[in-house]
């Protein structure tokens, strides 16, 4: 069948291609769902539950509430940027999958981890060249969003 | 006037089959942890081996494993006529700054993880041509540079795919010449680009196996051999899916390898390691043919053996850009004696 590279035409070819993609989903071992959700789901909420507790800290300490939200944000990034450096926080992740990359340490795991990994490029075209290779698009779908967002409440109000 | 050594559509049967004359192994320490880590020459204890970086790191690994197989061959750099390396880096750096090292005249190579097969039918074809009396042939790849230039960066917290492959931290080279007594050379079978429209760049074993697939069947054809002919077939990296779906299209075309048939992926890394579908990489074939199975065929237990390197050739612009990815597979003959010498 594969051989007959000659005769081979357009629709020959779509043909072979999917009769073989059909043999690989039939090889190919799926993912293990349930095993990946449990993980994300106690982990990513384990994440969530240290941040209210983080919030009800500097609540106790007379932090207003903006202000012990912002407070709790800080810590987890930092926590999050120095298990990344320890080389921890991808080894919890391998479990958690989701639910290490929504939270904010997510998103803190994803530029300390390209600001290490690049750092022997030099700072100006390692570090800061690279830093926000994977959190650059959130970012920048995050500001799109919230101009929308924005210019829609403006409109209705 | 009509190629004396060609025969079939893609295979070359060797006059005077070309002979390895020494060969050698480096790996890292997951590895050397796995089941054939007692085999290699050198397990380094860090994947960073005393350097600054990973790319230097493979570079050292290279040189290393060259300045061993050279030493084995029991010549020295200057018996060496030419030598062929490749690597996965962009522009082959790992290849080039080791012979810039080594100041032996170079080709570079690339065929991605088939490199190490590529520089072996090539490096044959010189020495049976009467243009070499020793060529050196080397690949290797490193699992953090080769992860830091195609995926993520090492620290990243991801989550890898039930099919991904685990990028050998490795090198291997080896020594061919005109005579000796070691393994020769008898065939090689050049492979064409394959691709079958995969495009997950988390399943290489599903893109290369139609390669692979395709070169071992022309082998079989071009030679009139048959799978019972060998005591063993192996090909580079397809790792577990691909080495499945290697099996099921050699079916197809009437071959059986059921008996007879493995992939360096398997065989380097043990379940329990984590690596998934298995092992993948320049590095992969190179050290497990180089370390491991190559003894094998000099101790004897094997006597005849199908060698296919598999390569996927894409970059990481190419996948971007939503391309499928095309491979390749080489195959090689090897005798365990010499007829010849």
């Amino acid at each position: 069948m594969l051989l007959k590279g000659k005769k081979a035409i357009p629709s020959d070819r779509k043909q072979q291609e999917s009769e073989y993609r059909e043999m690989v989903n039939r090889i190919k071992p799926k993912p293990p769902l349930l095993r990946n959700i449990l993980g994300a789901f106690v982990i990513g909420g384990a994440i969530c539950t240290l941040g209210q507790a983080l919030i009800n800290f500097y609540l106790s300490f007379g932090l207003d509430k903006t202000g012990a939200g912002a407070a709790a944000s800080a810590t987890l990034i930092f926590l999050a940027a120095l298990l990344t450096g320890l080389g921890i926080y991808d080894s919890i992740a391998k479990y958690a999958g989701a639910g290490t990359i929504v939270p904010i340490t997510g998103f803190a795991n994803s530029i300390v981890a390209p600001a290490l990994e690049y750092r022997r490029e030099g700072m100006v075209f390692g570090v800061g060249q690279k830093m926000f290779t994977l959190a650059g698009p959130v970012l920048i779908f995050g500001f799109v969003t919230a101009w929308i967002a924005g210019l829609i409440a403006y409109i209705l109000k | 006037m009509k190629a004396a050594k060609k025969i079939g559509q893609q295979t070359i049967a060797f006059a005077n089959p070309p002979v390895i004359s020494g060969a050698s192994s480096i790996v890292g320490p997951k590895e050397g942890k796995g089941p054939l880590g007692k085999q290699f020459d050198t397990v380094l204890p860090d994947t960073l081996y005393g350097e600054q970086t990973w790319e230097k790191a493979e570079r050292k690994m290279l040189r290393e494993t060259c300045q061993t197989a050279i030493k084995k061959a029991g010549l020295t750099i200057h018996d060496i006529d030419f030598m062929m390396a490749g690597d996965l880096l962009n522009q082959i750096i790992s290849a080039n700054f080791t012979a810039r090292d080594l100041g032996i005249p170079f080709l570079g190579l690339y065929g991605a993880c088939s490199t190490m097969f590529e520089g072996i039918s090539i490096g044959s074809m010189l020495i049976d041509g009467g243009f070499a009396n020793y060529v050196l042939t080397a690949a290797s790849s490193h699992y953090d540079t080769a992860e830091r230039q195609y995926r993520f960066p090492t620290e990243m917290g991801v989550q890898r795919a039930p099919t991904a492959q685990w990028t050998v931290t490795g090198a291997g080279a080896v020594v061919i010449g005109t005579q000796g007594s070691g393994p020769a050379v008898t065939h090689v079978t050049v492979g064409k680009v394959i691709d079958l429209g995969i495009s997950d760049v988390n399943d290489m074993g599903s893109a290369m196996a139609p390669a692979a697939a395709d070169t071992i069947i022309r082998h079989f054809r071009d030679t009139g051999r048959s799978p019972a002919d060998y005591d063993l077939i192996f090909t580079g990296d397809l790792a577990g899916i691909g080495r499945a779906l290697t099996e099921q299209l050699a079916k197809k075309a009437g071959y059986d390898l059921s008996k007879n048939y493995t992939d360096c992926g398997i065989l380097i890394y043990d379940p329990s390691q984590d690596t998934h579908a298995g092992g993948s990489g320049c590095g992969c074939s190179a050290v497990v043919f180089t370390g491991f199975l190559l003894k094998e065929i000099m101790a004897g237990r094997f006597r005849r053996v199908l060698g296919v390197g598999t390569g996927a050739l894409l970059s990481t612009t190419s996948s971007f850009q939503g391309e499928t990815i095309p491979g390749i597979g080489h195959a090689v003959a090897i005798d365990a004696y010499n007829p010849g010498g």
